[in-house]
């Protein structure tokens, strides 16, 4: 009993937890002081798993560019902190690395996932939390009108957008019987789907079509599908497996005929093109988002961007010759950092309140001129679809080295859509 | 292609898995035959010679082949030299107990592969093959390092077959097998003949992997699938029988093969579970295991 009694608070301390309580009260004041602190942003990093070889440079590119806009006096002249977490190529764990950043680590928004497994099911998380989620991931499920209002792709065009302003050239330059081999999933299926309808368009045909399970580590089973009469091979693969596919592709024709080949430097990325057992590459064709190899006309933003990512000439990094980069691909999530930039500022962003206006004030952005911010090109970006539209690269292996010999108008990879996102409730 | 050139290709990939499989299953159906403890880790032991591999290649100078030929030594004994000091120091304080074993060596297959992943990284990173030669058939080249593969499995697989039944090493670890209260009676150390056993039969797993990452790579979660598919042949050819896996492992590889280039790897791989489980209704025991 006596306990008890101890336990009843005095009038003392009572006055004391109610002034307390009003001091918390008094939050404006409280805000004020809040808008001097960083800004935080949620990285997603594919740090282990089977997108373990972007993660790396995604987060090296992501660093570079934090120092750069740190370096402009960061966003809003708050300074910006970026937080790495890791999901493991996994979309499960991409779910809760959503939620982590979002309500543990009280990040403003979340950038930087690749993969479109991961990206998938993440982002009904991200929407359920409110919080913007920009994803960095080619797959068409941006702009299907599949995802939701928070998620949106400002830093790199979509599978569909590439695949259909390519087919022109490649049914005009390299043949009109195309055999695809794509990773069977999400990604792949967008390749199968829209580069079929955009070669038939074109008048040519894919005679087959060849889906590889993303975990296989063995190709040459799959190469006799390839069928005899095969004008074009369209390949695209992911993974950690990638060089042993483009090696056993080698090994299978050899020094026979082969058909020309056209493929996603998806099945290249990280991988040095000089490795041995990859001669066969020389004359073959590839898809590139930004070239690895610097061009003769590189621009001064693409020269300053590769510089501060660290990559040399060749597409791999300054210290280390032999770690090729993702350079395809990275630019990105540079780019996504810039477009966070641009829209905070345009929102008058404060605080997590004001997460909503950041959605809006990016839907509302149209050109993005070539600039530092955005260093592979000029691009569109559509704020009804939540997708950008930007140039495409065509290169050639000449002398083991990736040439660019084509290279796509923004106004090519651009389709009619009736997908609005910003039609729909937040 | 022709259905001809088709099979032959099919067959030789088939007749590569085969190989690789039986060195990894023979490891397996040992290390269970001799101590009965079924080795989850056996898969990580792969991982970890590969893992080994790239290392020893990497830092050996001189052409592939040099590296080549110190990592096909050198990985088997340091993954060996891990398996029995796992076996000392954690499967013999359990007392070899069946359920504590399968638990323990969970636990272990997660250790090795974080420390992969802590002290090599998420990468996958390529071994050169020792050399290049490229067998050009009329219909489809071929590498001919896959088939220098097969053939050193069969020689490794010779060896083991002679040690298990011509040496007195293999006397003792068959006497043990049989009956390790009687072997000990006998003054057989069974502890270390444990230990060796474990240490060989990851040896084994280390050996097929060295074989193999000229052609695969080296990743810390590629231990995964030869674990399920050394489960499948050892369950298949029975239990601690070295000759029921060696068979399974050759039809499993071969219809992997040829059922895989026909069809499709995961109707392959479809078949061969239900193959497991039509043995493990009608003959549990295996096709070649012993009845209990």
């Amino acid at each position: 009993m006596t306990k008890l009694i101890g336990m009843t608070p005095s009038r003392r301390s009572l006055l004391k937890g109610m002034a307390a309580g009003a001091t918390a009260l008094a939050l404006p004041g409280f805000v004020q002081a809040q808008s001097s602190a960083p800004i935080k942003l949620g990285f997603q990093l594919h740090r282990t798993g089977i997108g373990a070889a972007y993660g790396r440079w995604y987060e090296r590119t992501t660093q570079a560019a934090l120092k750069v806009l740190s370096d402009q006096g960061g966003i809003n002249g708050r300074p910006v902190e970026v937080v790495f977490e890791d999901d493991g190529t996994d979309p499960k764990r991409g779910a809760e690395v959503v939620e982590k950043l979002a309500s543990q680590a009280g990040c403003d928004a979340i950038f930087g996932p690749l993969f479109s497994h991961v990206v998938i099911g993440s982002a009904p998380r991200a929407g359920e939390l409110k919080v913007p989620y920009l994803v960095c991931s080619e797959g068409y499920h941006v702009a299907s009108g599949k995802l939701n209002r928070w998620t949106l792709q400002p830093g790199i065009t979509d599978v569909r957008a590439q695949v259909s302003s390519m087919a022109p050239w490649v049914t005009q330059n390299l043949g009109k019987k195309v055999t695809m081999v794509f990773p069977d999933y999400a990604f792949g299926h967008d390749h199968r789907d829209y580069f079929t309808a955009a070669i038939e368009a074109q008048g040519g045909e894919v005679i087959k079509h060849i889906a590889i399970p993303p975990t296989e580590t063995s190709f040459t089973r799959y190469m006799p599908q390839i069928p005899k009469e095969t004008e074009v091979l369209y390949h695209v693969m992911v993974g950690p497996a990638v060089l042993t596919f483009v090696k056993e592709l080698g090994e299978f024709y050899g020094t026979g005929d082969r058909p020309e080949i056209f493929g996603f430097i998806d099945s290249l990325e990280a991988v040095d093109i000089a490795s041995p057992g990859l001669e066969f590459l020389e004359g073959t064709h590839f898809w590139e988002g930004h070239c690895r190899a610097k061009q003769t006309d590189a621009s001064e933003h693409e020269t300053f961007y590769r510089a501060a990512v660290g990559v040399d000439d060749n597409g791999a990094s300054i210290s280390d010759s032999k770690d090729v980069a993702t350079y395809a691909h990275m630019f990105s999530t540079w780019e996504t950092l810039f477009v966070l930039k641009a829209g905070m500022e345009a929102a008058g962003y404060q605080g997590i309140a004001d997460r909503q206006k950041l959605v809006e004030a990016i839907e509302a952005m149209t050109a993005m001129p070539e600039s530092q911010a955005h260093p592979q090109g000029a691009k569109i970006f559509n704020g009804k679809t939540h997708q950008v539209f930007g140039h495409q690269n065509i290169s050639k292996v000449e002398g083991g080295k990736l040439m660019r010999v084509h290279q796509t108008t923004v106004e090519e990879s651009m389709y009619e859509s009736d997908v609005d996102y910003t039609t729909m409730s937040f | 292609m022709d259905f001809g050139p088709y099979l032959l290709l099919a067959l030789m990939e088939g007749t590569v898995m085969a190989a690789v499989l039986a060195l990894t299953a023979v490891g397996l159906s040992l290390v269970f035959g001799v101590m009965r403890v079924v080795n989850v880790a056996h898969g990580e032991f792969l991982m970890l010679g590969a893992v080994l591999a790239w290392f020893v290649t990497h830092y050996v100078p001189g052409p592939p082949v040099v590296g080549f030929a110190v990592a096909l030594v050198v990985c088997p004994l340091i993954v060996g030299g891990i398996a029995a000091l796992s076996d000392t120091l954690i499967l013999k304080r359990l007392n070899y107990d069946p359920e504590a074993t399968i638990v323990a060596t969970i636990g272990l297959s997660y250790i090795f592969q974080q420390a992969a992943l802590s002290f090599y990284g998420p990468d996958a990173r390529p071994v050169e093959a020792p050399f290049n030669l490229r067998i050009q058939f009329p219909w489809f080249g071929y590498s001919g390092y896959k088939i220098a593969v097969v053939l050193a499995a069969i020689v490794i697989l010779l060896a083991i077959w002679l040690l298990m039944t011509r040496t007195r090493a293999g006397l003792i670890m068959r006497a043990t097998q049989l009956d390790r209260d009687t072997a000990r009676a006998f003054g057989i150390n069974v502890d270390r003949v444990y230990a060796a056993v474990f240490a060989l039969g990851a040896g084994l797993a280390a050996i097929a992997a060295v074989l193999i990452v000229p052609i695969q790579q080296a990743h810390y979660l590629m231990g995964h699938d030869p674990l399920l598919l050394s489960f499948i042949v050892v369950i298949i050819g029975g239990l601690g029988s070295l000759r029921g896996t060696l068979l399974a492992a050759v039809v499993i590889g071969l219809s992997d093969g040829v059922i895989s280039v026909f069809f499709s790897p995961t109707l392959a791989k479809i078949l061969a579970t239900l193959l497991v489980a039509m043995v493990l209704v009608f003959r549990p025991q295996g096709l070649f295991g012993a009845k209990p």
